[in-house]
């Protein structure tokens, strides 16, 4: 249903009283190749800063690509009617409280889409029914944002969303900003809503234990790119990237199921800039399992049987030790030391 | 820091480049005759209007005239006024010293009563303290300069004339001392009363801002007294807007304190515009509008500089 | 769980009747101002000062006293002195016999005129060109931060004295520099403000809708900008007043026999020490009508902003 290949999102960092100067770029996105099947649910996940938001906006068209293609039902996105690819390509935001205008009511926030679309009908009927389909009152459709929970705001975003009928659904971490206790109607709603209507999702998310019961595939990404892409059992059972066993340690302390298997991973140092990645595998600077062709050489995401990708030169085998311990290995001098 | 310094002064140079060509087209755009008439003024006889024609070379084509005036403003020559047939730059001199004496001694009192207001009513928010001040301020900000002004007079001359106090041109205080006070002590009051409004409002919002953050809770968890909180850790991090605001006033003060030197009729260089606009000496209020903008385009330099010392992220933005 | 469970939890409301609007940030605003006296009574005191400047003809027909008439015998003593309050000069007359009250009520026709007409124009033209370039950036909105900068950088007193000396002083230049001003104060604050929201999600969520920049800009942006747009203005009423009498007390303002507030002071210098009433009456009235304002724009930032302290 829609494909992404190679593609990259750089934003110029500008300097400069009057004429702006670019003096680098952040490499948010930097060749990222996948797809979505139609039905499904494809969860993204990885820490803040590793570029999915910006891939999300990419998806939706919020972004224009550096390099790349993006293609829906076969189409480049960039040469569709904007307004057609709208209808069939929705977003659901991060923030329940930055994404809906705390000035208007929500009956005419959730009639936004229906009014720009220039869909006719009626409108008060449509939002009541929206609403309903949310699980939301539909006699509140004359109150402001500040009158709702936080959960009930996704759901208004969620509403909103639903107006047009598209087909694919971006989620770009729905629920990260509520309660947990809220976190899971919110999901429940969303797969709901998934086999009600048929919906397909990229649903994004920056811990794994959220992505785990909503998606059928995972992609896993750091710095820009996509380390590990699997169907999410095989990639909770058999992690191969370093980095995705790091990650899945971490989940373990707050799930149970997991902490019994594995023993917590702690990643040595930060996330390198995004401005200067380093060189070869993204990865090196904080892989315990790094070695001299890890700095010279980029990875490729390679499949190893049944649709599972791996983006390592020497991915961890079942059964395998990890351990904290940070190897020595000779550094080159142009890694940035943050 | 050096190549901050020399972006901002290029930059306030290119200002006043701006003002003094905006100046010049706004007088001396047009035909000859007419700019003639416009700056000899309606009533005047027409033999005024060749001479000055004449004596300004207003027939010479515009680009020429620029560049003659640019010239001259750069050798310091601001023309010849009309009505006294004395240099503009003489005259501006003259003006000067009455204006400096009213703006500096001004601040002082602004300064003093200004910050002292804003810390104590900022100290005890929403105290009667506090609201008393905020009312004051509010009437202060309502109340037109002029008003208070001849308030003012209207006390010294009829109510207390035993004071002494009087409206009335600059005395030097080298010449005479006494006539000095009498005539500078109520323009000072009053610039300081209509300028120490704003500055209340600005070191008790500026003081209200630091005492919230996060290093005052600091000292006041390290058992520091809260005196010491209050003076030393905010008021010192408080004051820097305020020394902001002040330069700039200073600078536009210079520029001209026309209200308070027009009521007073102190004879600084605001009246001196002032006075000039209504005898139509058009060479003097181009000089002083000049002038003005200098100050102003210094001050705000002195400002820029100053503050990035203080705050070294000013310089990247 | 699902679904009802989500109901229930859109019961956790406060229980209101279906169907009615729940109460908006404007209706809570007004509300906070209700409670606030000194603005109530300043907005009282505006609605008088207003009624007695629409009124100010049929004073001038009761009193029988146009407001540039000059009654020579009457208005003035013998010795050329202006009479004092009494029956038919019910605040005493000027040093040309005029009626000083109803000088004072057409003055205040002035002094709201120029106040409104100018706020109202500065209001327009600055959010219109602060939203523009705010929400558009780029270089037209880098170059007009500059220029903006400059300008309130300089004392309009200078700017309206050199403008004065140009085209002769008036009205219509009176209004053009004092909006002028206030047009940059709030295009900066617009042009902040929409910057600001630029950035937030729900200006993304808008284009993600397929919204275009123009409906953007007036549909998300512009009931934000509401509140901060109206606090200005209404701090921009009495600036503009002073501003107004005080040029035309320099004689830069209007056409000096009209009478204005700020004339009508600058006339009585020469009468007040005899005659303190020309100083005092006019003096109270200026101070009365700005105090107000001043108050009423300090209760409305209160009561839509509540959490942002008094500055």
């Amino acid at each position: 249903m829609l494909s992404v290949t190679d593609v990259r999102k750089y934003f110029p960092i500008k300097e400069g009283l009057f004429i702006k100067k670019e003096v680098g770029r952040v490499h948010a996105v930097d060749g990222v190749s996948l797809e979505v099947r139609a039905g499904e649910t494809l969860g993204i996940v990885g820490e803040s800063g590793c570029g999915k938001s910006t891939l999300a906006r990419c998806i939706t068209g919020l972004h224009h690509v550096t390099a790349g293609r993006i293609e829906f039902d076969g189409k480049d996105i960039a040469t569709l009617d904007p307004k057609a690819f709208r209808r069939d390509v929705q977003m659901i935001f991060q923030d329940p409280y930055g994404s809906l205008n705390p000035r208007r009511r929500v009956g005419s926030i959730i009639a936004d889409p229906l009014k720009i679309h220039r869909i006719e009908g009626d409108t008060r009927k449509r939002v009541q029914e929206l609403m309903a389909l949310v699980g939301l009152n539909p006699e509140h459709y004359n109150r402001f944002p500040a009158e709702f929970s936080g959960g009930q705001r996704q759901r208004i975003g969620i509403a909103r969303a639903l107006a047009l009928n598209p087909r694919l659904v971006v989620c770009d971490e729905p629920v990260s900003a509520l309660d947990v206790s809220i976190q899971a109607q919110v999901i429940n709603l969303l797969t709901d809503l998934q086999d009600q209507l048929g919906l397909t999702y990229v649903f994004i998310a920056h811990d794994l234990s959220v992505v785990r019961y909503v998606s059928d595939r995972v992609a896993v990404m750091y710095l820009g790119q996509v380390v590990e892409l699997a169907v999410g059992e095989d990639l909770y059972k058999t992690p191969r990237h370093p980095y995705t066993n790091a990650l899945l340690s971490a989940a373990s302390v707050a799930d149970p199921d997991l902490s019994a298997k594995r023993e917590r991973i702690v990643l040595m140092g930060d996330v390198p800039s995004p401005i200067n990645p380093p060189t070869g595998c993204r990865f090196h600077p904080r892989c315990p399992k790094a070695r001299e062709r890890c700095v010279a050489e980029m990875p490729l995401l390679i499949d190893s049987g049944n649709g599972h990708l791996t983006a390592c030169h020497f991915p961890v085998q079942p059964g395998e030790h990890l351990t904290s311990e940070h190897p020595q290995i000779q550094q080159q001098s142009t890694e940035p030391q943050l | 820091m050096f190549r901050f310094v020399i972006r901002r002064v290029l930059f306030g140079v290119l200002v006043l480049w701006l003002v003094a060509t905006t100046v010049f087209l706004l007088f001396f755009a047009g035909p000859a005759d007419t700019v003639a008439r416009r700056l000899a003024g309606p009533r005047a006889p027409q033999e005024v209007v060749n001479q000055i024609k004449d004596s300004l070379g207003l027939d010479r084509p515009l680009i020429t005239q620029y560049f003659d005036f640019l010239g001259n403003l750069l050798h310091g020559d601001l023309g010849i006024s009309f009505n006294s047939a004395t240099p503009v730059s003489t005259l501006i001199g003259q003006s000067l010293p009455g204006t400096i004496w009213l703006v500096f001694g001004a601040a002082v009192l602004w300064m003093i009563g200004g910050i002292a207001g804003g810390v104590l009513s900022a100290t005890r928010p929403r105290s009667v303290r506090d609201r008393v001040t905020t009312v004051l301020v509010l009437a202060g900000i309502s109340m037109p300069t002029f008003v208070l002004g001849m308030l003012m007079i209207y006390l010294a001359l009829s109510v207390f004339p035993w004071s002494g106090l009087r409206p009335g041109p600059y005395v030097s205080p080298l010449i005479d001392f006494k006539a000095f006070l009498q005539v500078m002590i109520m323009p000072w009051i009053c610039l300081a009363v209509v300028q120490a409004a704003v500055y209340v409002r600005l070191t008790r919002g500026s003081m209200l801002d630091t005492l919230g953050e996060d290093y005052i809770r600091t000292a006041r968890a390290k058992g520091a007294s809260e005196r010491r909180v209050t003076y030393k850790h905010g008021l010192r991090a408080a004051l820097t807007p305020v020394i902001t605001q002040f330069g700039v006033d200073i600078g536009t003060l210079l520029g001209g304190v026309v209200v308070t030197e027009s009521v007073f009729g102190l004879q600084g260089l605001g009246q001196l515009m002032i006075r000039s606009v209504r005898d139509g000496d058009l060479p003097v209020i181009i000089g002083a509008a000049i002038v003005a903008a200098a100050f102003i385009v210094v001050a705000n330099i002195v400002v820029d500089v100053a503050y990035s010392f203080l705050d070294p992220r000013v310089r990247l933005s | 769980m699902s679904l009802t469970e989500a109901q229930a939890e859109a019961e956790h409301l406060p229980e209101q009747p279906p169907g009615v609007p729940g109460k908006g940030p404007w209706r809570l605003a007004w509300e906070r101002l209700r409670r606030d006296r000194a603005a109530m009574i300043s907005l009282a005191v505006i609605a008088v000062i207003v009624l007695l400047a629409l009124l100010a003809p049929v004073f001038a027909a009761i009193t029988g006293h146009g407001p540039q008439d000059q009654f020579p015998s009457e208005g003035v003593t013998p010795e050329g002195l202006p009479v004092g309050p009494s029956a038919t000069f019910w605040l005493g007359a000027d040093g040309l016999g005029r009626d000083l009250l109803v000088r004072m009520l057409y003055g205040a026709r002035i002094s709201l005129f120029v106040g409104i007409v100018s706020t109202l124009l500065a209001t327009v033209f600055g959010v219109i060109i602060g939203m523009v370039a705010g929400f558009y950036g780029g270089w037209v909105d880098t170059l007009l931060a500059r220029v903006l900068d400059v300008v309130l950088s300089f004392p309009y007193l200078l700017v309206a004295i050199v403008l004065a000396a140009v085209y002769g002083a008036g009205l219509p230049l009176l209004i053009f520099v004092i909006a002028f001003f206030s047009f940059a104060a709030m295009a900066r604050i617009v042009r902040g403000q929409t910057i600001a929201y630029r950035e937030r999600e729900f200006i993304e969520a808008a284009r993600s809708l397929g919204a275009g920049k123009v409906r953007t800009m007036f549909v998300d942006v512009l009931p934000n900008l509401i509140a901060p747009v109206t606090v200005l203005a209404s701090l921009l009423i009495p600036t503009s007043i002073v501003f107004e009498a005080t040029l035309s007390y320099l004689g830069l303002g209007v056409d000096p026999r009209t009478p204005s507030w700020g004339a009508i002071l600058y006339e009585a210098t020469d009468y007040y020490r005899v005659a303190p009433g020309l100083l005092l009456f006019p003096a109270l009235m200026l101070l009365i009508t700005t105090l107000a304002f001043n108050l009423l724009g300090d209760g409305v930032r209160d009561a839509l902003d509540p959490r942002a302290d008094r500055r």
